[in-house]
């Protein structure tokens, strides 16, 4: 986008109807595709064929309280195909929704996309659990795990959002992750502190960030290339010294102190809720924490209105005395600790010990996220709960046994992301500069 | 819009510049605003002196001192990359830690402790890769140097698949992917047909570069139709492209009758790549069909009119497409084609060197093959080149654990690490002392133009 | 209250590498001055000018404020001493609102670090009302109109207290109705006590606002003048030699029409219709040029005209044949040369060399290609003749051509597509960010095209350029055809027609009208230079 606004719409009038063109270029200028219409109108009549008129007629039976919760609430009873069925003529209805707002010029507002996933992610839920052996599962605690599952992808995912808003890409918060989780794992067991070993986490997570922050802007290299090596570099060295260090001596090197689980008294015991929110490892509160700093950061103060700047204009931010470079750096190592802290939920929480690769892509999953919330924090938080549970799900549906394949449920986030990027994202635009680096003069 | 580039104008003579010598910042920087087109596009991946085409004759002094200049560059990003690995393999010696406890009583046995336990590793790594004084006979000291040139062999089609995407302006992430689409297809056909001599392999070759050429070819429709960045649909293209294998590997159509594992039935006979220098040695055919790639991907780009399309779109889509070239068939084409070039791994996986169906069957060659790419400088033989080092790296790694227990995983760090020294020429330069004097940060001509302008793409 | 500030530049040198931008510049801005630096494109005044704002070290010399030196890490230091700057483009955020462009950097703060916007709006509508600007703090800056967009960037150095307020060829972007708009704006600040350095290569403009000119060659300073001094006077010092302010040029000669378009209809893809039922035609050895404030539907046409816009209606018709709904190629093919506004973004592929720039769109033709393989021979060859033809000014055919000055690869594009046979001729902006000398050699060739009888179009927003070069005038405005006018046509009127009112209206319309009346009768004279 040419800053200059040469090379935008005519509409260069006259200084007295500066105001109405304005509002009128308001109105005008987010284009309306017909992408989103068409893309919602696939998905709810997939939903239909399969979800509905295929479905298994057997009753799905959604479990929602758990022992510990202080009261019981009963299960959902849905028989798979009535519930298929009266989901996905919603989902038509929704669809049919945004073609009507398209044919009026109108594109299809935010709450419509969000409330068309949630629907076809239940109608989803229905048929599967309705097609398998064992057609019951708990839902709360489907809906935990996918919590517990996402915490890293949060973390990777708010690093980058951080990069990203400050102009730079980051691929590499595999790299970070991995490096967390290494870093955690040799430093609590080292000092049987795993306080230590989340702080020495965020540590790793940003010198690896450092090393991409000094070759993107100092040394101008393409950002995508450094976040690419990046990986291998972290994964080279951490299986490195696993092998060689870790492996030698397990009690001494490998052997961290997890970081426990800390109930809230009363909160945690309130049904779906209470363990998502307040039965967490200081890892998983850290996350809802950090969802919201950034995204209070990035938007109300001074700090992430310079940010935004220079990632989507650098050339305005130096023009007004704001240093780029200097705040590129810093966000991005920052960023970096974040992911850390993201990684060290591997070895300190998930998993009592490091093995290699243990971050096993999800790096790339938080990248999705990012994208798919729109480099937004709260949308990338939403999103990367979406791919916890898809991640969830693969084990749970492999359990009851159901029809599909547990490496098609495997595949789910990357086709998910697939039809994001492609279809329903569309043009999303990110920073302006992102990807960009900065040459001053 | 007077002022756009001020420097070039002033001067009146600005084609004098190109022939001074600038300091390496302006000259990185200089270039990555060529690189963006006045900033209308995100960087190229791709190096902007290798964009252009080789054109024969023409005083090209700017283009012989780069490329001599990176040459040296290059040399020393190799040499670096080697110490700060033996630094990291003396790290964890047991023998230097041993000295390290008395290290200001002798340091000179904790120096020796450190070089020995360096170059035990590296002597391992080259006797495993490239000649083996120890060998029975000349034909077992020449074996690991041959062992190198197979390893190559799927790095350097993959790489070739990188680079020639790179070269059009595309990050072709997937190589793994499409090196495992190629490779389900063409064990499919080389297990499960029954065909002749001959016509079997070539069978199998066809599918794999089918296979490889649609898997990367969907990423550029995808890519041309909806804009859809590459490096995240080839990232996702990749996972699904292995979960697929995976369930296919659970099938009957491609598990191996009477195995629990997921694995594939033994290739007929028929399907595989003859050995080149028999059986004593693992190369086979695929090894002259790189060779082969290497040329065609070579005239491609350097003379050919299709070529000269994915320059142009590489390096300014918007002039490509002003000029009449159609942006969104040259991305099409050209990943369809880096796909196929991936796809030659795959064959030389499944028909060469393993003979069966694995879900490892892609190894870690596709990611590999972007190293490979970046250091070859996305330049045909460049790539090949690059694809023999990390091929020797890779056989000498095998050695070099058995002999010192050094991890493979030294291999990655090594890698990685030239391709960044690489790809930071004014690092390289100061780490050696090279820069030749020091000047203030030169503010070069056009960047300013593409800060402003960012991202119009 | 009103703090004045005297600026003193002295010794000024700025090099790039071997390249001297500025050499040893002394200028002095009086307080509650206008000061103008004149100067042709490139001759080192925005350069100047970066350097006072702190954007440039410079090399030497030494910048006085009341007197005292004073060092310039960034523009955070010049705005601290008092110099605001607006930019020729805009250094605004799109995608943030008035008031968070006017507060980056210097941000009211509440505790803690958050925004507190309330102030800055607050004095946002101060400012814009003491001087008339009408603009709301919570639109978003890429809705705006650029004027609007200019009144932004002088309410944020306003904001920040500037004494001296820097514009960079402000006019650029504006009609010539705005264009006084802002010159008024500027007498305004001045009695405020604001002084401003006001660039500029525009003659009148600078004649109409200066109390002092400085006059900038090559990076030198080569005089100051009297803002009564003639213009063929400044013109002179500003290029260095007498320069004839008119194109020497024959009477057209317009032969049989071969292109119209009719009711031609571009849609956005925000559905805007950007090119609003066109209907024109160009004669064979006849000019039209096509004028226009930047951004009312030029570029749609002409990439419409070429095949590169997607939602297109209407017909273009070429020697009878519909060129709509064809390639790129295609259009090429059919004999359409095409210079395109911006060279550096879609006339040339900086990292390719001279060579191939010269074939880039005739690589897969013979002689330079047989099938898809290609004779790199041959593109050196055709290297050689054309840039000698053409007079560019390099060592060699192999170089990248983003090595080349702005002119000389403009004439790198022209001579590309001048060099096969044409049915149409289409340039836009053919001179935009050229050096007098390259500007004449241009002008030249594309009269020159005409004498051979091909239809040509050119597209300008210089005004100056439209009237040198025009047989024909048409007058765009928000994609509507205002009217098409003989050349003559006086300068207010075409203003006016810029600002979308019809020539009907005026009286002078129509009388100036005389197909070869070409010589042009505007009595102040292409200050185009």
């Amino acid at each position: 986008m040419s800053t200059t606004v040469s090379s935008s719409r005519p509409g260069n009038p006259q200084p007295g109807n500066a105001g109405k063109d304005a509002a009128a270029a308001t109105v005008s200028a987010k284009p309306v595709g017909w992408k989103t219409p068409v893309f919602l109108a696939a998905f709810a009549l997939i939903a239909l064929v399969f979800f509905g008129l295929l479905a298994p007629n057997q009753t799905a039976s959604f479990g929602i309280s758990t022992g510990s919760d202080f009261f019981q609430l009963p299960a959902i009873q849905v028989n798979a195909f009535a519930g298929g069925l009266v989901l996905s003529i919603l989902l038509l209805g929704l669809a049919a929704y945004a073609i009507y707002l398209k044919t009026r010029g109108k594109p299809a507002p935010g709450w419509l996309t969000v409330a068309f996933i949630v629907l076809f992610v239940a109608a989803f839920l229905i048929w599967v659990v309705g097609g398998a052996r064992t057609p019951s599962i708990s839902l709360a605690g489907l809906i935990a795990g996918s919590v517990t599952l996402a915490v890293p992808l949060v973390f990777g995912s708010l690093s980058g959002v951080l990069c990203e808003r400050v102009g730079v890409v980051n691929i590499a918060i595999e790299g970070q992750l991995l490096g967390g989780a290494f870093t955690a794992a040799i430093v609590a067991s080292m000092t049987q502190n795993p306080f230590i070993g989340l702080l020495a986490a965020a540590v790793a997570g940003a010198a690896v960030s450092m090393v991409l922050a000094l070759f993107s802007i100092k040394y101008l290299v393409n950002q995508i290339i450094v976040g690419v090596v990046l990986n291998v570099l972290v994964s080279g060295v951490t299986g490195f010294l696993f092998s060689t260090v870790m492996q030698a001596n397990k009690a001494q090197f490998n052997s961290p102190p997890g970081l426990d689980i800390i109930e809230i008294p009363v909160l945690s015991s309130i049904p779906v809720i209470g363990p998502i929110l307040f039965r967490q490892s200081l890892v998983g509160y850290l996350m809802y924490i950090a969802v919201l700093v950034v995204w209070v950061g990035l938007f109300k103060t001074r700090w992430g209105l310079r940010v935004r700047a220079v990632g989507e204009h650098p050339q305005a931010a130096d023009t007004l005395g704001i240093n780029v470079n200097a705040t590129r750096f810093w966000n991005v190592t920052l960023g970096g600790a974040v992911a850390g802290i993201g990684g060290s939920f591997f070895t300190l929480v998930a998993i009592d010990s490091f093995t290699k690769e243990i971050s096993g892509g999800r790096g790339f999953i938080a990248l999705a996220a990012l994208i798919f919330g729109r480099w937004n924090p709260i949308g990338a938080f939403f999103a990367a709960l979406l791919f916890g549970f898809a991640d969830n799900l693969q084990s749970i549906v492999t359990i009851i046994g159901t029809p599909v394949p547990s490496q098609f449920m495997a595949m789910l986030p990357y086709l998910v992301t697939v039809l994001a990027v492609a279809g329903l994202v569309g043009k999303s635009r990110g920073p302006a500069a992102s990807g960009i680096p900065y040459v001053k003069g | 819009m007077s002022e756009k580039h001020p420097p070039q104008h002033a001067g009146g003579e600005p084609a004098g510049r190109a022939q001074q010598p600038t300091p390496a910042a302006e000259e990185t920087a200089a270039l990555v605003s060529v690189d963006t087109a006045g900033g209308a596009m995100e960087p190229s991946a791709v190096p902007a002196t290798a964009q252009s085409g080789q054109l024969p004759g023409g005083p090209d002094t700017l283009l012989r001192k780069i490329f001599t200049g990176s040459g040296m560059v290059s040399v020393l990003a190799v040499l670096l990359a080697l110490i700060i690995g033996g630094l990291l393999i003396a790290s964890t010696d047991k023998q230097v830690a041993t000295t390290a406890t008395y290290l200001f009583a002798r340091p000179t046995d904790f120096l020796a402790a450190v070089w020995n336990a360096a170059t035990r590793s590296y002597i391992a790594l080259f006797q495993g890769s490239v000649f083996n004084p120890r060998g029975n006979g000349v034909a077992a000291q020449f074996a690991p140097f041959m062992e190198t040139l197979t390893i190559a062999t799927p790095l350097i089609t993959a790489g070739l698949g990188v680079a020639l995407a790179f070269r059009a302006g595309l990050f072709n992430i997937g190589a793994q992917g499409q090196i495992i689409v190629a490779g389900i297809l063409a064990a499919w056909v080389g297990f499960a047909l029954d065909l002749p001599m001959g016509l079997h392999l070539l069978l199998v070759l066809v599918a794999g570069i089918i296979g490889g050429a649609f898997w990367g070819g969907l990423v550029g429709v995808l890519k041309a139709r909806t804009g859809a960045h590459e490096v995240i649909l080839t990232i996702m293209f990749n996972y699904i492209a292995l979960y697929f294998l995976r369930y296919l590997l659970n099938t009957p159509a491609f598990q191996r009758p009477g195995e629990s594992n997921p694995i594939s039935p033994i290739l007929d006979p028929t399907a595989v790549y003859p050995q080149i220098f028999g059986s004593q040695y693992r190369l086979h055919l695929g090894f002259l069909l790189a060779i082969a790639a290497t040329v065609l991907v070579w005239w491609l780009l350097n003379r050919s009119t299709v070529g000269f399309e994915f320059r142009a779109v590489g390096a300014n889509p918007k002039a490509a497409q002003t000029a009449g070239i159609n942006v969104s068939r040259s991305t099409i084409l050209v990943m369809a084609l880096a796909g196929g070039l991936a796809g030659m791994s795959g064959v030389a996986q499944v028909a060469g060197t393993e003979k069966v169906l694995t879900d490892g069957v892609a190894a870690t060659y596709g990611f590999d093959a972007i190293t490979v790419a970046l250091l070859g400088r996305s330049t045909p033989w460049g790539t090949f080149a690059a694809g023999l080092l990390f091929g020797a790296f890779r056989a000498g790694a095998v050695q070099m654990q058995i002999q010192t227990g050094t991890p493979i995983d030294i291999v990655l760090v090594v890698q990685s690490l030239i391709v960044l020294f690489i790809a930071a020429p004014p690092l390289v330069r100061a780490i050696f002392g090279l820069n030749p004097r020091r000047r203030k940060p030169a503010r070069p001509a056009k960047s300013r133009e593409a800060a402003t302008t960012g991202g119009a793409a | 209250m009103v703090r004045v500030l005297k600026l003193e530049l002295r010794g000024i040198t700025k090099r790039f590498g071997t390249l001297l931008a500025n050499d040893h510049i002394d200028v002095v801005v009086e307080p509650g001055q206008i000061h103008c630096l004149l100067g042709e494109n490139g001759a080192g005044k925005s350069t100047l000018m970066n350097v006072l704002y702190g954007l440039y070290e410079p090399s030497e010399g030494d910048i006085l404020v009341d007197g005292r030196p004073v060092s310039f890490r960034g523009p955070g230091d010049a705005m601290e001493a008092g110099i605001g700057m607006v930019h020729q483009h805009f250094m605004l955020v799109p995608v943030f609102t008035v008031a968070e462009n006017v507060a980056l950097g210097a941000e009211p703060t509440k505790a803690a670090g958050f925004l507190n916007l309330d102030e800055t709006r607050r004095r946002i509508k101060e400012i814009s009302d003491q001087y008339g600007f009408d603009v709301d703090p919570d639109a978003l800056v890429e809705d705006l109109p650029v004027g609007v967009q200019q009144r932004v960037e002088i309410i944020k150095a306003l904001v920040r207290n500037a004494k001296v307020l820097i514009l960079d060829e402000p006019t650029a972007v504006l009609t010539p109705q705005e264009t006084d708009e802002l010159l008024d704006i500027m007498r305004q600040l001045k009695s405020g006590g604001t002084s401003i350095v006001f660039i500029s290569h525009k003659l009148r403009e600078v004649k109409a606002v200066s109390d002092t000119i400085t006059v900038i060659r090559r990076g030198k300073v080569v005089g100051t003048a009297d803002p009564a001094a003639s213009t063929t006077e400044l013109a002179s010092m500003m290029v260095g030699r007498a320069v004839s302010l008119t194109l020497d040029k024959a009477p057209a000669q317009p032969k049989e029409k071969t292109f119209e378009v009719r009711n031609l209809t571009v849609i956005a893809p925000n559905g805007q219709h950007v090119v609003d039922g066109l209907s024109f035609d160009i004669a064979r050895g006849e000019i039209l040029a096509v004028a226009g404030v930047q951004g009312n539907g030029q570029t749609e046409l002409t990439e419409a005209i070429l095949g590169l816009q997607d939602r297109v209606h209407g017909s273009i018709l070429l020697d009878g044949q519909e060129l709509l709904g064809r390639s790129v190629k295609e259009v090429l093919n059919a004999g359409v040369g095409f210079v395109p506004e911006d060279r550096s973004v879609d006339g040339l592929i900086g990292t390719f060399s001279i060579a191939e720039n010269l074939i880039l769109d005739r690589y897969d033709q013979a002689p330079f290609a047989k099938g898809i393989s290609m004779s790199p021979a041959r593109v050196l060859e055709n290297a050689k003749s054309r840039i000698e033809e053409f007079d560019v000014r390099t060592p060699s055919g192999a170089l990248a051509a983003g090595t080349l000055s702005g002119g000389n690869q403009q004439k790198v594009v022209m001579a590309r597509e001048l060099s096969r046979p044409l049915r149409l001729f289409i340039a836009s902006q053919p001179t935009r960010g050229v050096d007098v000398g390259s500007i004449e050699f241009l002008h030249k060739r594309i009269v020159a095209e005409r004498d051979q009888g091909t239809p040509v179009m050119i597209i300008s927003t210089e005004l100056d350029e439209v009237m040198e070069l025009a047989d024909r005038i048409a007058v765009l405005y928000k994609g509507k055809l205002v009217g098409v006018v003989q050349a003559g046509t006086s300068r207010d009127v075409l203003g006016l027609m810029m600002a979308g009112i019809p020539p009907e209206e005026h009286v002078q319309a129509g009388k100036a009208a005389d197909t070869t009346s070409t010589s042009t009768s505007d009595a102040e004279g292409g200050d185009h230079v």
